[in-house]
């Protein structure tokens, strides 16, 4: 079937304002949250219900037009990036708050529902929504699926993955799948896991159903800072080894502390070369013990400030430092990368420090901002996108930043995906067993490769040309591939 | 301590070859998930030892044939433990059992599930091949979730060699509470205290009485058995057996097991409660009224049954085409929900 009469299709199945076909209407959808990538789709659908969903699939997979799929498009790994002769198939219309069941502790969302509009709906119950990515103000809960997405709470509260109870799941096939529901358990496979972090490779996700979690009774936030990201990293260790499970612990190094603060006046210590911010939660009694208890591990730890908020209007001062780090760097350059590895806690030092000898090499300054409890390091790496070749370096220095994650038993992503951005990584860290394992996982949804071509999985090879380029890494330009 | 990994990919791979059907087995401690299955014997008895832990990263790898007993012991000198409670039935039970099995303890609405701890396997699919999938960190989404696909899948995708799962610290302190309430009573105290922060950590409503554990700092339990009052004690045995199926509820004759939305109304013949309701024993098939609520219900001693469908039968032929693994788990296509309630 011609292109044509496929538009044809989709123009009768959809509200004129649901089909966006004009080029300058388009431009927003040419990217994602990783902006350094533009591509113009063929056509943009916003479809209303789960029935349009439907429609859209069928009609693309029956031609095999490309489906990308796009939540609110905030994702930093370019899961949402369009293809030239795809649909990028957004669902930001869909966006009603089905239910909040409070006999059950859990809501049933449509796919565009912004992350933080669950926990403001919930909050008039006492309860709220566990995962909270920073862009939890626009991205949507969908993607959250799409990505197993993270946020500052994972330690104590679990990624998506652990937050989802249910999900409907549309096929290309066009069969509708309801996975899990209101109990915590369903016979057969576990595909609710497998689809939490799909990147939308492997169907539409129409409806998802979450659990709340109550409000703590009290909770308080900690600010120590440290002469180094060293001494810093040492006091992550040792608060978990002392047996605490923090509700959050971020950590942000010098240049960040310094934009951060520049940006948002938060009452960071300006000559600190890292800072701890340490979430604690609990019932009153317990955090009066708890907060004992870090303070001595962080003050042996070598902290030479300990700062305590206690109310939530100091709280939010506080965390608005950590919030805000990101436009804070991106006013002290041109342009940043955001990395997303994550490595075992007790490298962080080491890691943070080789990171910053890689800086030197490249001459490119790297502000860390980022989830420490975790090991889920996020480097943002500075740079002007002017200076002809500037970014290809960037890419380099990145690329090397993750494998090292990997060299040390950790991963290329913690919690931004694969997307376009670690296709090369991945096939680092996976062999080519497991990559076919993969695209036979794939091939189980999405046979013919409509949903989402080109994300997530590399191809074997891609792979198996990068393999020989690794064995001259650092003789020659690391990576000259299908680059974006 | 030994790594039979070679050999056992190996073995998968002459099965491939010659149409052969083998069965997976651990420390065969729960025999009823595999007594449908036919072929020859694939022990994974001897695929053992504690490979890496480190107390402070809150991980440890072992492989798969590990006693759940000798990882517990390990956690419990450095005050840690699995959330999860995975059972140990008689005794027994492998680490790779408990994550094929997917059964997860009294704790499991407020702990997690024993998928919710897998953070990495190695395993061996149906070609023989040695795989690793997810890693030894909390956070990571390299890949699809192959390693917590891993879990409840009655080894019918590969067999896992090891695992890595997320530890925790033990709680500092923990107490049972008792009321005296009937069912309905029950029911709409679990409700309330779901939402609300007690240190919960596991309830069983049996015979007229709630039994709820608390975990937690000593001032953070101390507070709640202050505030919610009921007959306090130090013992916690109740919930060993509740875990290990060593209860007074297993000895019976037949038992089935539900699984619901927890505020999902009686049906009027349970015999336990756990899970805040949503878990429940009954001592016969209601599953119409299950269904009607949306849940599911199989036989305690239910072989692992997987359900039929399109897309389950093409997952077992994407891992394990030739049918080698506990083939006889996989309903057949067409064969639409097969035995569950769902």
């Amino acid at each position: 079937m011609s292109r044509s009469l496929v538009l044809q299709q989709l123009k009768s199945i959809l509200p004129p304002a649901s089909l966006i076909t004009d080029a300058a209407a388009k431009r927003p959808y040419e990217t994602d949250g990783l902006t350094a990538l533009r591509e113009q789709p063929w056509v943009v659908v916003l479809p209303e219900t789960e029935a349009q969903v439907a429609q859209v699939l069928r009609i693309c997979a029956a031609c095999e037009v490309p489906v990308v799929a796009r939540g609110a498009g905030t994702g930093l790994s370019g899961g949402a990036r369009p293809v030239s002769d795809g649909v990028v198939l957004g669902l930001s219309k869909m966006n009603r708050i089905l239910e909040i069941d409070i006999d059950n502790c859990v809501a049933r969302l449509q796919p565009g529902v912004r992350n933080l509009a669950v926990t403001e709906a919930a909050a008039e119950y006492g309860l709220y929504y566990a995962p909270d990515p920073s862009s939890q103000i626009a991205c949507s809960i969908g993607g959250n699926v799409a990505e197993n997405a993270g946020g500052v709470h994972c330690l104590k509260y679990g990624l998506t993955v652990h937050n989802v109870v249910g999900l409907k799941l549309l096929t290309v096939e066009g069969e509708v799948l309801e996975l899990g529901g209101k109990g915590l358990d369903a016979p057969g496979y576990d595909l609710l896991a497998v689809l939490c972090g799909s990147e939308g490779m492997l169907g539409i996700v129409t409806e998802v159903v979450v659990r709340l979690l109550p409000d703590p009774a009290a909770r308080l936030v900690m600010l120590a800072a440290f002469a180094d990201t060293e001494l810093a990293s040492a006091a992550v260790n040792e608060t978990i080894k002392a047996g605490v499970i923090p509700a959050g612990m971020e950590m942000m190094d010098r240049l960040a502390v310094q934009a951060a603060e520049d940006f948002a006046h938060a009452g960071y210590p300006r000559g600190a070369g890292a800072i701890l911010l340490i979430e604690l939660d609990g019932t009153a009694a317990e955090l009066a013990a708890l907060e004992a208890e870090v303070t001595a591990v962080v003050r042996a730890a070598g902290a030479f400030s300990v700062d305590v908020a206690r109310d939530a209007q100091q709280q939010a001062i506080m965390w608005k430092g950590r919030k805000s780090a990101f436009p804070a760097v991106g006013r002290i350059a041109p342009d940043y990368y955001c990395m997303d590895g994550t490595i075992p806690r007790r490298r962080l030092g080491e890691v943070l420090g080789e990171i910053n000898l890689l800086s030197r090499e490249y001459g490119l300054e790297v502000a860390n901002v980022f989830h420490a409890g975790d090991g889920n390091l996020h480097p943002l790496i500075l740079y002007d996108a002017n200076v002809p070749g500037e970014l290809a370096r960037v890419e380099e220095m990145g690329g090397r930043i993750l494998e090292r994650c990997v060299e040390v038993g950790g991963t290329v992503t913690g919690e931004h995906g694969v997307g376009v951005e670690k296709l090369d990584q991945m096939c680092v860290q996976f062999t080519e067993a497991e990559l076919r394992q993969f695209e036979r996982l794939k091939a189980v949804f999405d046979p013919a490769g409509v949903l989402n071509p080109g994300k997530a999985i590399p191809t074997l090879s891609r792979c198996a040309e990068l393999g020989g380029m690794h064995v001259h890494r650092g003789e020659l330009p690391f990576r000259n591939l299908d680059r974006f | 301590m030994a790594d039979r990994g070679d050999e056992l990919a190996a073995s998968i791979r002459d099965a491939a070859e010659s149409g052969q059907r083998l069965v997976v087995r651990g420390s065969g401690s729960k025999p009823w998930l595999t007594a449908t299955c036919e072929g020859e014997v694939l022990s994974v008895a001897g695929h053992t030892g504690v490979m890496d832990y480190r107390p402070e990263e809150l991980v440890l790898t072992a492989r798969a044939g590990t006693a759940l007993d000798e990882i517990e012991a390990v956690l419990a000198e450095n005050g840690q433990h699995l959330a999860f409670e995975p059972p140990r039935i008689g005794g027994g039970g492998t680490l790779g059992g408990a994550v094929a099995a997917g059964l997860s303890g009294p704790g499991r609405p407020w702990r997690g599930s024993v998928r919710d701890a897998v953070l990495g396997v190695t395993m061996i699919n149906g070609y023989g091949e040695m795989l690793a999938f997810g890693g030894q960190v909390m956070k990571n989404v390299a890949g699809y979730d192959v390693s917590r696909l891993q879990a409840g899948a009655y080894g019918t995708l590969g067999v896992l060699l090891s695992v890595s799962v997320r530890v925790q610290p033990s709680p500092e302190c923990e107490r049972t509470l008792h009321f005296e309430q009937d069912a309905p009573e029950a029911l709409a105290t679990m409700r309330d205290w779901a939402r609300l922060p007690w240190p919960v950590s596991a309830t069983l409503h049996e015979r007229q009485t709630l039994s709820v554990r608390l975990s937690g700092s000593h001032a953070g339990v101390a507070g709640a058995v202050a505030e919610l009052g009921g007959e306090c004690s130090d013992d916690l045995s109740l919930w060993d057996q509740l875990r290990d199926r060593g209860h007074r509820l297993f000895g019976g004759p037949v038992l089935w097991r539900a699984s619901y939305p927890p505020a999902a109304p009686l049906q009027g013949d349970e015999c336990a409660m756990e899970w805040g309701g949503a878990q429940r024993w009954y001592r016969s098939d209601v599953s119409e009224h299950v269904r009607a609520q949306r849940g599911w219900m199989r036989r305690a001693d239910a072989p692992g049954q997987l359900p039929g469908g399109t897309y389950s039968a093409r997952i077992k032929k994407a891992f394990d085409p030739q049918g080698v693994l506990n083939a006889s788990l996989n309903a057949h296509t067409g064969d639409g929900e097969a035995s569950d309630a769902h």
